[in-house]
């Protein structure tokens, strides 16, 4: 008896496992695979895949990689059966690393949207266009205008301007600041600065973005090149000229800060806009993607026309006319080794996505997105108050925008150590000197 | 009868087998291949020989401090929870009221993943340590300790388990010979009790040095390496190198088969060492 109950366990659970093991396998593949790189919108493209079916019947499936593992779910992703048709690359370096899976679009209907052919990404003999950007965004130093209308109020303050307009230079900005630190119990405020954050991984803002103005102007005067961006990647090595003017902004920062220095490597990019969204800090440096954090922050107390975006200025000579720091690093690239039917299909997704009025309405007012394309007037630009002021600036004449050059830093090694010692150097334990050593000896080694 | 059974043994073993072989056998032959290889994903890979070994020790001096880092901790977390588990376990086997309770208490972190326990510690740690102006990652002190003292928490208790049984199996008859010719407590455990658990030490041994060398998720979610990498244990720098680095995939691999030798071979020459020091009963 009890073998016979074995035997019909064991066959059960044989057919189970069989089953299961198939089951594993096609679970129904989807003409367009979308991998995402923004976790912020993931329900947006959902719900966006969805409305495409309904209208096309083409089917979309969108995944998405969490913050920080876009390379890792892409390489693991790609290597599948039913690999990613729509993906995307980081800049020139990123293209570097998927070249081999860049499609040639040059000639397709999307690509031929972009309102500069210049933003495209080329091949190394400038031929062809492998990867869009369908993104424009903006960073430079977010302020809280309400505290600073406060501060410009106060009867005995430092500097002799009235209004956060008129900071236009780094030795403005200084005393502004410092003066708003000495007064910062009368502004009700617990720092200027929100914490300058350096959790592994959260770094990004100081290694990458900040480290992006110096190089920038460095990288400007190349002989060579007229373009920073082609400097950058083709120079071996950098003198970090403006190594000074890193190190006084750097340290503006974390001087004036509400968080102490030995501390700033336990905080994390959304611990400094929960500080900036409850008022508790006049100023964070971040870009306009992060206004849903400053939304989304529960007790939100900052009120959506009080957010405006001052540029970083470090202190070099003009800087006056300096503008925000406006670029993309988000390029669509299509698999090149996926049938030529997904890929007609994932180029009309994206066609549609951009042209289409149903498409469009999610760029603008769900996704936030300044697109580089022409397919969007004036008037279909979103609505979020560092967006508006990410377009201001770049139709402001009267300033020079500071491209994102930082596309062209050699590796993510190199921005790694770099937050690596910025954090060592914030609690004291190596000096600046190493900073600038870490700088110029990382860019050499990573560059190859 | 039996005939019959033999012959629908493979049929149903076939499916562990086939498991085994899809999860275990395919891609650890296929890892050991691609440390020779140099590739951007596993499908596409190109022969390069030893080429990526040689990267893995000349590139930078990271998986050497990584190695470094790692043994220094093994070390001391080796000793710590195993000393600890066997104090543990020798008061719980005391037949003290609420030794249940106790048992299951000790034993409770264990169900907690890494990565949890990882926040969980890293606040407790930067709680104490923000009075007095430091963060976890100020110096790599605050880091190893943090990481043998979350380690030690997480596997006292399930190596204590293993302690309790060994001691319980310890034939009560010996032990009361030994009263009889009146060895002191102290020696009853040199001489009695330690020598009759070697088997448990045996495992617990095992145990805690492969996972302190193969810890990853406590190690990412405690410190992440912070400060500039000096709290990096080896699997996280494999991690690292693999997917951090374009160019690096070979490198994070033949990193990995390194690895896996080195922990292979130190378990084997602790299972041999503490094998010949096992009694028979």
């Amino acid at each position: 008896m009890f073998k016979k109950i074995l035997s019909v366990v064991l066959c059960v659970s044989l057919i189970l496992s069989v089953t299961l093991l198939v089951g594993c396998g096609d679970s129904g593949s989807a003409d367009v695979y979308f991998l995402n790189f923004k976790p912020e919108s993931a329900n947006v493209y959902i719900e966006l895949a969805e409305t495409y079916q309904k209208e096309t019947g083409v089917k979309v499936k969108v995944v998405t990689a969490a913050a920080n593992t876009y390379e890792q779910t892409l390489k693991s992703e790609i290597a599948k059966s039913s690999a990613p048709t729509i993906f995307q690359v980081n800049g020139p370096i990123g293209y570097q690393s998927w070249k081999d899976y860049c499609l040639n679009i040059e000639n397709s209907d999307f690509a031929k949207l972009l309102s500069d052919d210049a933003l495209a990404i080329r091949d190394a003999n400038g031929k062809g266009i492998y990867a869009v950007p369908y993104v424009v965004e903006g960073y430079g130093i977010i302020y809280n205008d309400a505290i600073m209308r406060k501060y410009f109020s106060l009867s005995q303050r430092a500097v002799d301007i009235d209004n956060a307009d008129q900071i236009n230079n780094f030795a403005t900005l200084k005393a502004v600041v410092e003066d708003m630190t000495a007064h910062k119990d009368e502004l009700n405020i617990d720092g200027v600065f929100a914490s300058t954050s350096l959790l592994s991984g959260e770094d990004w803002r100081w290694q990458t973005h900040l480290l992006n103005v110096p190089l920038y102007y460095e990288l400007r005067d190349s002989e060579d090149y007229s373009d920073p961006t082609i400097a950058g990647l083709n120079a071996k090595e950098v003198a970090f000229r403006y190594s000074e003017n890193y190190k006084n902004i750097f340290d503006l920062y974390i001087n004036n800060s509400i968080t102490e220095k030995g501390l700033l490597g336990s905080k994390s990019t959304s611990d400094s806009m929960a500080e900036f969204a409850l008022s508790r800090v006049a100023m964070v440096q971040n870009g306009n993607w992060a206004w849903s954090q400053i939304k989304d922050v529960k007790g939100n107390t900052v009120a959506e026309n009080d957010i405006k975006f001052l540029p970083i200025y470090i202190g070099v000579d003009g800087e006056e006319e300096q503008g925000l720091c406006i670029g993309t690093e988000n390029y669509f690239a299509i698999n090149k080794n996926v049938s030529e039917e997904q890929q007609q299909k994932s180029l009309d997704f994206l066609y549609w996505l951009f042209t289409s009025d149903t498409g469009k309405d999610y760029v603008t007012n769900k996704l936030g997105f300044v697109t580089p394309f022409t397919s969007f007037t004036q008037a279909e630009l979103p609505n979020d108050p560092l967006a508006r002021e990410v377009v201001r600036y770049m139709n402001d004449r009267s300033k020079e925008t500071v491209p994102w050059i930082f596309t062209s830093f050699p590796s993510d090694v190199f921005k790694t150590e770099v937050g690596g010692v910025l954090l060592e150097y914030a609690q004291g334990n190596k000096v600046y000197q190493d900073v600038e050593n870490t700088v110029k000896s990382k860019w050499k080694s990573e560059r190859k | 009868m039996k005939k019959g059974a033999k012959r629908w043994a493979i049929v149903f073993l076939l499916p562990t087998v086939i498991a085994f072989c899809i999860a275990f056998l395919i891609p650890f032959i296929m890892g050991l291949y691609l440390s020779f290889c140099e590739f951007r994903t596993v499908g596409d890979a190109q022969f390069v020989g030893l080429q990526n070994y040689i990267r893995a020790f000349s590139q930078d001096s990271d998986f050497i401090n990584a190695l470094v880092f790692t043994i220094k901790y093994a070390i001391t977390a080796v000793i710590s929870i195993n000393v600890i588990a066997f104090f543990l376990a020798l008061m719980l086997t005391r037949r003290i009221r609420g030794t249940n309770l106790f048992r299951t208490i000790f034993f409770m972190p264990n169900l907690i993943g890494g990565i949890v326990l990882g926040y969980i510690w890293q606040l407790i740690i930067n709680g104490v340590l923000y009075n007095y102006g430091y963060s976890i990652t100020s110096s790599a002190t605050f880091g190893y300790w943090g990481l043998v003292i979350l380690s030690s928490w997480q596997m006292i208790g399930y190596m204590m388990i293993i302690y309790i049984a060994g001691i319980q199996n310890i034939s009560s008859s010996v032990l009361e010979a030994a009263r009889v010719d009146g060895a002191s407590s102290l020696r009853t455990l040199i001489s009695i009790t330690i020598p009759s658990v070697m088997p448990s030490i045996t495992i617990c041994l095992f145990l805690s040095i492969t996972n302190s060398f193969k810890l990853f998720d406590q190690n990412l979610a405690l410190t992440a390496g912070a400060p500039s990498k000096q709290t990096q244990m080896l699997a996280l720098d494999i991690y690292n190198t693999f997917y951090g680095r374009i160019g690096y995939e070979g490198v994070g691999q033949a990193k990995a088969v390194v690895f896996f030798v080195m922990v292979a071979g130190i378990a084997l020459l602790q299972l041999y060492f503490t094998r010949s020091k096992e009694v028979e009963h």
